[in-house]
């Protein structure tokens, strides 16, 4: 028998305090009953004797304290999934609003899920071929991997990461795939635009999309990527599929949880966001991954706007200590006129070496791929040198270098949104810059390989 | 005895009616029997950290208390496992709870059923005391277990079996001097935040050697010693850290995963098994103990793991073993410290940090050292501990860098802009240090002669000289150095790409000897001796930087490791063939 309390005692948006409760668990899912009809979901934060301390999922407004019901259901929030989903729409709560029937629950899962056991999981070491080269070539992304992208306002990531939805393959696979696309905090057009791209390819019908706009409830999008995630840990472990997590942007998730614990008075950590925040980030994050014996995988692609630039703001700091790389868009490169203006230096995946070489893209990627990076960041080096004392104050060697940058920013980086560029033919267009370079520099690559690869022109 | 909870928040539970417990108690909570531990009293009332998820607590569960503090337990079983925060093996959780770890399981870290063969040493009538060893058992290939009396114990033995023993099994039992027996298994359990007791503790004197070129010959750790490993995310830590436990010559390795990401362990668990130990051959997992508490793991339970590494690690030592305790990474420790400490209401010091993190890092550092161990065998066991540090932004101005560099004696400095360049392992030459050189000197003097430490000094010399001069490049351009000069800095990138430079992913770099080591860095600077002379003759410097033996030098790190000798022998005749050609030619022109 479900209780219903009139005992509520205080409403401080977002955290409400029930009286004279009883049997009322931490972290369990309530409801709220207005005197209109009108139903709102919230959860319990903290319970103390008889009193709790309850958090609203939605806006405080129109309740009275007074006439308004409360109800515990008994279990933590949970999410109905099925196979349907696929190609429907729901907010960041999880319910339809697409116009389309109620989901027919094949299961209800909690959405906070459970920690993965390191025993049970599969290293992530299948290549997926993005046809991006500064990806593909050299910051690598695997089945499984969670690599986020750095960007910040004005930057073209949302381009970007529709491109790598597009265009990922794994070789020789065109197995069970499918999209969870969590739209968190962001604006009705850059969802669209998701979501458009989405439509014009063709992946709408696999994919599921969740969306809590601007102008949705901020608390709301505590739950939004954890909906997302329970969705794709169904159709990846249940139902075999590859599933690709987009979540974009995880600064507004930040903001929600800064907001949520504010509201708490909890002691602020740096920048007033709370002290949890690594916690909680990586339970979102940490659910991404490959299990042993089951088929399918989840692979996380984070989007996150950097405040002001700045790779130190705990944002990003953070999620670049649980995930594994980050993709760093960078402004100048952008005002360059590079599309994707991926700044290659401070990238990382930090899986590659297990998804590349031989038998899985080709025995020279790992040289190529570091004797690229040592030579760009060579070249930059000298091109700043060159700025300050001009082009007479360089090596012969140093010249090379500064030539390699720039035409390594112009075709290698610079591929454009609709470029969908097979491994081989990034790793060749490596080989084609590497040539600009005298060859006793090319330490980083084993000679049997230069002799191969190298083009002899 | 067991209370009644009364708030929930988080991992923070308080409950009453708990007149009979201790501080620092394990209570069981809920009807799930959620793992918890006392933090503080008030008169019946406990605060309690959770180990595990509370959701679906509430006021009125019932909360019972063991009695015990936080333990390990510690015998055969240990090696070759893979352990969570509180010592639950994850292997077995599988078994019992599927893919996910659900909540409460109790699955005890030993495991009951698998039979070991116990050899005694001690025979009836031999008195022993707390330490003494009363018979070893095989645990891996690589490592023989050896049996303690536990400590506390002392008395005369009275019997003794061999034979194959289940860990629960009595082996012996001792009569101490009141004539009480007490009867002996293989476990030991102890608690985790108290460090295990030792005979005495000396000054480390041994270096540790890593096979990482930039450690063990720039800043090398002893045996015994402290060392922290900061850097920002992306600068390398982890792969420090794996190629440490990989190549580091100790019996034992803890391997200390704490809000790190599942993959890496997952990386561990497949890679260890498939590598062998340079020195003997045998898999390296069979001497590694992992304790893997990844970040989506409840955070109280990250605070534990670092305890349960160390202590699993001293039980080691105490067998007179060598260990290493890798602890990745103490920043995520010190966060749930902040966490915890936040729910409790504290008084937040720097950053939010309690006021009594300093202490809390420097009581763990202080469990490293070189000791001899209890008994009367006079043997002796070490502990390393070598922690990563994360902090935000790579500012290591924060409070738990600082509160680390203050106690380690060695500083292993990461530079994202290394990594950027990938220059790996990318720990920063000129900041980094190791208070160790003075007291180790001696030892590779002995083993080495006297040039290994003066080449030492002459790379370190030659790198700092390099800083210097690039700022005046930066300044007036490169054309403004003196020949000299202009050869510093062409030796100095030489020691930066050929020698400091180690890739951790090709086989035959990833581990290099001592041997190895100074053999290459002597090549680089015979080469800068050689090119000094002929630009005393006057030669043209560039010819000299372009002699084909230089693209030889960068590659000779790559010889393999048992005919490297004689490859640099060719090296070295190459380079000095060609520099007497150039200084030859200058001549002739």
């Amino acid at each position: 028998m479900i209780k219903e309390y009139k005992t509520i005692k205080e409403i401080a948006s977002p955290l409400m305090v029930v009286e004279h409760v009883e049997g009322v668990t931490y972290d369990e899912l309530g409801e709220l009953e207005l005197p209109n009809g009108e139903l709102r979901r919230c959860k319990v934060l903290e319970v103390e004797g008889d009193r709790a301390v309850v958090q609203l999922f939605e806006s405080a407004q129109g309740i009275n304290l007074a006439q308004t019901k409360v109800r515990f259901l008994g279990h933590p929030q949970q999410l109905a999934v099925s196979e349907d989903m696929l190609g429907r729409v729901f907010n960041g709560m999880g319910r339809p609003i697409d116009g389309g029937p109620e989901i027919l629950a094949d299961a209800h899962m909690d959405i906070n899920g459970l920690p993965m056991n390191p025993a049970a999981r599969a290293y992530p070491a299948e290549f997926i071929q993005t046809g991006v080269s500064t990806i593909d070539g050299l910051n690598t992304l695997v089945r499984g991997q969670k690599l986020p992208i750095f960007s910040g306002s004005g930057l073209p990531h949302a381009a970007l990461a529709a491109q790598i939805a597009r265009q990922a393959r794994v070789l020789g696979d065109n197995e069970n795939f499918a999209v969870v696309f969590a739209a968190i905090g962001i604006t009705f057009e850059e969802s669209e635009y998701f979501i458009n791209d989405f439509r014009r390819t063709g992946a709408i019908d696999r994919t599921v999309v969740f969306s809590n706009l601007a102008n949705d409830p901020a608390v709301e999008r505590i739950a939004t990527p954890r909906m997302a995630l329970t969705a794709a840990e169904y159709l990846a472990f249940e139902k075999d599929m590859h599933v690709l997590v987009i979540l974009t942007d995880i600064t507004n998730y930040a903001e929600a949880l800064r907001e949520v614990s504010a509201a708490k008075k909890e002691v602020p950590g740096r920048r007033g966001y709370p002290g949890y925040l690594y916690t909680d980030l990586a339970t979102l994050y940490e659910r991404a991954g490959r299990r042993q014996g089951k088929k399918g995988s989840i692979t996380m692609i984070p989007i996150l706007t950097m405040p002001a630039d700045d790779k130190t703001h705990p944002i990003p700091d953070l999620t670049g200590y649980i995930t594994e790389g980050q993709i760093i868009l960078s402004r100048e490169l952008h005002r360059k006129g590079l599309v994707p203006p991926v700044n290659v230096l401070p990238s990382l995946s930090r899986l590659k070496d297990k998804g590349i070489g031989e038998g899985k893209t080709r025995e020279d990627h790992a040289g190529t791929m570091n004797q690229l990076f040592a030579a760009y960041s060579r070249g930059k080096d000298a091109k700043e040198l060159m700025t300050i004392l001009g082009e007479a104050a360089l090596s012969e060697d140093d010249k090379l270098f500064a030539k390699f940058a720039d035409e390594f920013e112009k075709r290698y980086v610079s591929q454009g949104n609709n470029t969908n560029r097979s491994i081989q033919e990034t790793l060749d267009l490596g080989w084609q810059l590497l040539k600009i370079l005298p060859r006793r520099e090319l330490k980083r690559i084993k000679p049997e390989l230069i002799d191969k690869y190298l083009p002899k022109d | 005895m067991s209370g009644t909870i009364t708030k929930v928040s988080g991992p923070l539970v308080l409950a009453e009616g708990l007149a009979d417990a201790n501080v620092s108690d394990v209570v069981r909570v809920g009807s799930q029997r959620l793992i918890g531990e006392i933090l503080n009293m008030t008169g019946d009332r406990a605060s309690i950290q959770v180990y595990e998820e509370t959701s679906g607590l509430g006021p009125g569960a019932e909360v019972e208390t063991t009695g015990m503090p936080m333990s390990v337990e510690l015998g055969p079983g240990m090696l070759d496992n893979i352990y969570d925060g509180i010592q639950r093996p994850l292997p077995e959780m599988r078994a019992a709870s599927g893919d996910c770890i659900a909540r409460g399981i109790d699955v005890p870290a030993l495991n009951r059923e698998k039979k070991w063969d116990f050899v005694p040493v001690a025979k009836p009538g031999d008195k022993l005391r707390a330490g003494d060893v009363l018979g070893t058992v095989q645990e891996t290939s690589a490592i023989l277990h050896k049996i303690m009396v536990p400590n506390g114990l002392s008395g005369e033995l009275v019997r003794i079996e061999s034979g194959e023993h289940v860990v629960t099994d009595e082996i012996a039992v001792l009569r101490d001097e009141k004539g009480k027996e007490h009867a002996l298994t293989m476990i030991q359990r102890w608690p985790v935040r108290i460090a295990r007791p030792y005979e005495k503790k000396y000054v480390p004197a041994r270096p540790m050697n890593s096979g990482q070129r930039i450690i063990d010959t720039m800043f090398p750790i002893a045996k015994g010693g402290t060392a922290a490993v900061p850097g920002p995310f992306g600068s390398g830590k982890t792969v420090v850290q794996h190629q440490l436990a990989k190549w580091s010559d100790v019996d034992i390795v803890v391997y200390i995963g704490c809000g790190e990401r599942g993959n890496e362990m997952t990386d561990v668990l497949m890679e260890f098994p498939e590598l062998k130990d340079p020195r003997n051959g045998e898999p390296l997992m069979k001497r590694t103990v992992l304790i893997a508490n990844t970040s989506d793991m409840p955070v109280a339970a990250h605070e534990a793991s670092i305890y349960t590494g160390i202590t699993i690690a001293e039980y080691f030592r105490d067998m007179g073993y060598d260990v290493a305790v890798l602890a990745d990474s103490t920043s995520r420790w010190a966060e749930a410290l902040r966490e915890m400490s936040g729910r409790l209401e504290e008084m937040p010091g720097e950053e939010g940090y309690p006021a009594y993190l300093a202490s809390r890092l420097a009581q763990f550092y202080e469990r490293a050292g070189v000791i001899e161990c209890l008994g009367q065998d006079e043997r002796r066991g070490s502990v390393t501990a070598i922690g990563a540090v994360s902090p935000p932004g790579g500012d290591i101005s924060e409070p738990v860098a600082q509160a680390t560099m203050r106690i380690v004696k060695v500083f292993w400095g990461l530079d994202s802009a290394l990594a950027y360049a990938r220059h790996f392992p990318a720990i920063n030459w000129l900041s980094s240090y190791s208070l160790y050189l003075d007291t180790l000197a001696p030892w590779y003097t002995e083993q080495f002669g006297e040039s290994y430490m003066k080449n030492r000094t002459q790379a370190m010399h030659i790198l700092q000289e390099e800083s210097e001069l690039q700022e005046i490049v930066r300044l007036v351009g490169q054309d403004a150095l003196s020949p000299a000069d202009r050869l510093t800095m062409e030796t100095a990138k030489m020691i930066r790409e050929d020698f400091l430079q180690q890739n951790a992913f090709v086989d035959e770099d990833a581990y290099s000897a001592y041997a190895k080591q100074y053999r290459l860095l002597d090549l680089v600077l015979r080469y800068d001796a050689a090119c000094r002379e002929a630009l005393d003759k006057g030669v043209d410097m560039n010819a000299l930087f372009v002699i084909p033996a230089r693209e030889a030098i960068g590659r000779a790190k790559m010889a393999d490791a048992k005919t490297f000798a004689a490859d640099y022998d060719a090296i070295e005749a190459q380079m000095k063939k060609e520099i007497a050609e150039v200084i030859a030619g200058g001549e002739d022109a």
